[in-house]
């Protein structure tokens, strides 16, 4: 059968839909799909909100829509069809000396999400994002037909494409510019860091290619902005093969008091002293340190069946010290965030109108979905467009419309090359309606 | 020398998967069926991942003359030389029932069109003296039911033809396995109610290579189906033929 009716959620599990579902494994059938009746396009529903659910709508699944198309062994050029994982593209080249430029959080996105959502990895500061290293794409517009698209070829429609969030039609493969990859691990070095300053000051200073850190939400006070730095290098120590780890799937919806507030406490004190004080420096596979998480399969269970918001924000580097310990103080008060805490330091890089990143930090906190988590997170978006940042279209489940042209300056030349490609508003999509992204219709 | 194997049904889900892992081992393809240009965008897939050489050849089991070529491309090949059967077709049975014409090919693309093709392929493989033959039945074929009898006893058939093979292949050194998957998440049984434990085409891919090399006969994939299947095949037909299982 071509349409399964099937309800879909995000991964934060507090948006849901329903609707028909294609799921097509041959470029003729997508095209047959879109000739008749257009709809948007979804890959791995690793995004948090509703950026992939078309509620009452269709959508197409692009997983089956995996296949290698080319590759340069000499240039490390490859084509492949989007519905491709990205783990699978880190599986089958490191090996061979190759490695996507950008490795997102989770190995379960697809080629096709990654340029939806010009999503960016642990070395956004050196490598950019995603987008950047699109060397063209095919792009299926709502009438069915194909074309290929760069930053030469309707430069236009390829930049609304990056971080487009599927609105100017189905991305159907894409080629991109891979990075070499010189080993099979990485030496990754863990420090503790003490406060925010202590952490800022370790982000400027650092020389690492990639670089995380993780923070202790629930540390109020001298603590406050605690955490571990992660920065981590290719080893250059022969390379000890591993098996990898066969992931885990969680049974059940854990129980609500699960990530209570005295827990989490409990748990980060822990896993702050886990790293000893003097740092260390382990030797991790690229698998275990690009995607941590992976390895609980549907690790987002751990929430209950309540789920969970994600709060991403980035803002720029001036007055981000500021912000970021407002913010922190806001949420440790409040003993609502979860041990998910992401600090980072991001560069310039951004492909696309809509992107995200902008120099600076971001801030990704975990929160379990309660009924104070919409108020609070309202107040740290007041204060990321206070502070000149933005919000994360990829995970935001609780934004307010008013804020977005603010945080993204580009929209309306977004807008514009939407309209023109997609005048009928075939590829909407839940995020899109909900933040009116496509105007005030 | 890698080895060759020609598959059959390359189109399917499951067919791509086992090309994949094949070529991950460095095979040599020859990748059949209908829709070429499906299959080209597979065998472009099959030489990044490894595969030592991948041929596009079409394969249409209600055509007994699109086989010619294929078998004579097979004949000048060197190695070790293998054939995986994924072929098949399964209309609803309600469609079946309306327009009993839908019969004939269900049971040429199911059973006669392979079986025709292993007939003529078997002394070539004789001759040679080794290689393998993997047959993709189905545990429909193990019982009739009222909601699919038609694809299920075409696979019957094919179930049957298998074992008699393996009887008379099995003399000149040649493997003959049959594989029975339960459920499998493919474009076939895509939005199908009533699905469960289902496997993914990868999952039967790995199964079928970890049973070739163990030299199984008849494999069930996922392995519970077995236990499934022994249960609904004892269950005495004057209650059986009641049930709506």
């Amino acid at each position: 059968m071509t349409w399964k009716i099937d309800s879909a959620h995000g991964w934060g599990r507090v948006l849901a839909s329903e609707g028909r579902f294609a799921r097509p494994e041959r470029a003729s059938h997508l095209k047959s799909l879109m000739a008749e009746a257009p709809c948007p396009a979804v890959g791995g529903l690793r995004s948090y909100g509703d950026a992939a659910l078309n509620s009452g709508g269709d959508a197409i699944r692009m997983e089956r829509m995996n296949r290698l198309a080319s590759f340069d062994a000499e240039t490390g050029v490859l084509e492949a069809e989007a519905g491709i994982t990205i783990s699978e593209l880190l599986k089958v080249f490191a090996p061979r000396g190759w490695m996507p430029a950008v490795v997102p959080g989770t190995g379960f996105a697809t080629l096709g999400g990654c340029i939806a959502n010009d999503v960016h990895g642990k070395n956004h500061h050196e490598a950019g994002s995603f987008g950047q290293h699109v060397l063209s794409l095919r792009l299926i517009g709502p009438d069915g037909t194909a074309r290929t698209i760069s930053p030469k070829k309707s430069a236009r429609l390829f930049a609304a494409t990056i971080g487009g969030l599927g609105q100017t039609g189905i991305i159907e493969s894409a080629k991109i510019q891979m990075l070499p990859c010189p080993a099979l691990s990485m030496d990754v070095r863990e420090r503790r860091m003490d406060s925010l300053a202590e952490f800022l000051a370790a982000f400027e200073a650092s020389t690492a290619d990639f670089s995380v850190g993780w923070v202790d939400a629930t540390a109020l006070g001298t603590d406050l902005g605690r955490g571990v730095l992660e920065e981590a290098a290719f080893t250059e120590r022969a390379s000890p093969f591993y098996k990898q780890a066969k992931s885990k799937r969680i049974p059940m919806d854990a129980p609500g008091f699960a990530l209570s507030g005295p827990v989490v406490k409990l748990f980060n004190a822990g896993y702050f002293r886990r790293v000893p004080e003097a740092g260390r420096t382990r030797t991790r596979p690229l698998h275990d340190f690009f995607f941590p998480l992976d390895r609980l399969h549907d690790w987002n269970r751990l929430y209950g069946k309540r789920g969970f918001h994600q709060f991403q924000c980035v803002l720029p580097e001036a007055g981000a010290a500021m912000a970021l310990e407002r913010m922190l103080k806001e949420i440790a008060t409040s003993g609502l965030a979860s041990p998910l805490v992401v600090l980072k330091k991001m560069g310039p890089g951004r492909a696309g109108p809509l992107s995200f990143p902008m120099e600076g930090y971001t801030l990704a906190v975990d929160f379990p979905n309660r009924p104070r988590v919409p108020a609070l997170l309202n107040r740290l978006e007041e204060q990321t467009v206070a502070a000149g940042g933005r919000i994360y279209f990829a995970k935001d489940s609780l934004m307010r419309a008013e804020h977005v042209a603010q945080m993204y300056p580009e929209l309306d030349a977004w807008c514009e090359a939407v309209a023109k490609a997609d005048p009928e508003g075939a590829f909407e999509t839940d995020l899109v309606r909900r933040l009116k992204l496509r105007g005030q219709s | 020398m890698s080895d060759t194997w020609v598959i059959l049904g390359a189109t399917s889900a499951m067919a791509r998967a086992f090309a994949q892992a094949l070529a991950a081992e460095g095979a040599a393809l020859v990748l059949t069926g209908r829709d070429t240009a499906d299959m080209q965008a597979t065998a472009a897939d099959c030489e990044i991942r490894g595969a030592d050489g991948v041929k596009v050849m079409r394969f249409d089991a209600r055509a007994p003359e699109t086989f010619a070529p294929i078998l004579s491309d097979y004949e000048g090949r060197t190695g070790s030389l293998n054939v995986a059967v994924f072929v098949g077709s399964m209309p609803q049975q309600s469609q079946i029932d309306e327009d009993p014409g839908l019969l004939d090919g269900v049971i040429q693309d199911s059973f006669t069109g392979p079986a025709r093709f292993l007939q003529t392929i078997a002394p070539m493989m004789e001759a040679r003296g080794e290689g393998a033959i993997v047959g993709v039945g189905s545990v429909a074929g193990d019982r009739g039911r009222i909601g699919n009898y038609v694809y299920g006893s075409a696979k019957a058939g094919f179930h049957t033809y298998l074992s008699g093979l393996r009887n008379r292949m099995g003399r000149t050194g040649i493997h003959v396995m049959t594989v029975k998957p339960g459920f499998v998440d493919t474009a076939m049984t895509w939005g199908i109610e009533g699905m469960f434990l289902v496997a993914s085409p990868q999952d039967v891919a790995r199964d079928i290579l970890k049973g070739l090399k163990k030299q199984r006969n008849v494999l069930y994939t996922p392995w519970f189906w077995i236990i499934i299947m022994t249960i609904i095949r004892t269950i005495p037909e004057r209650i059986f033929k009641k049930l709506s299982v």
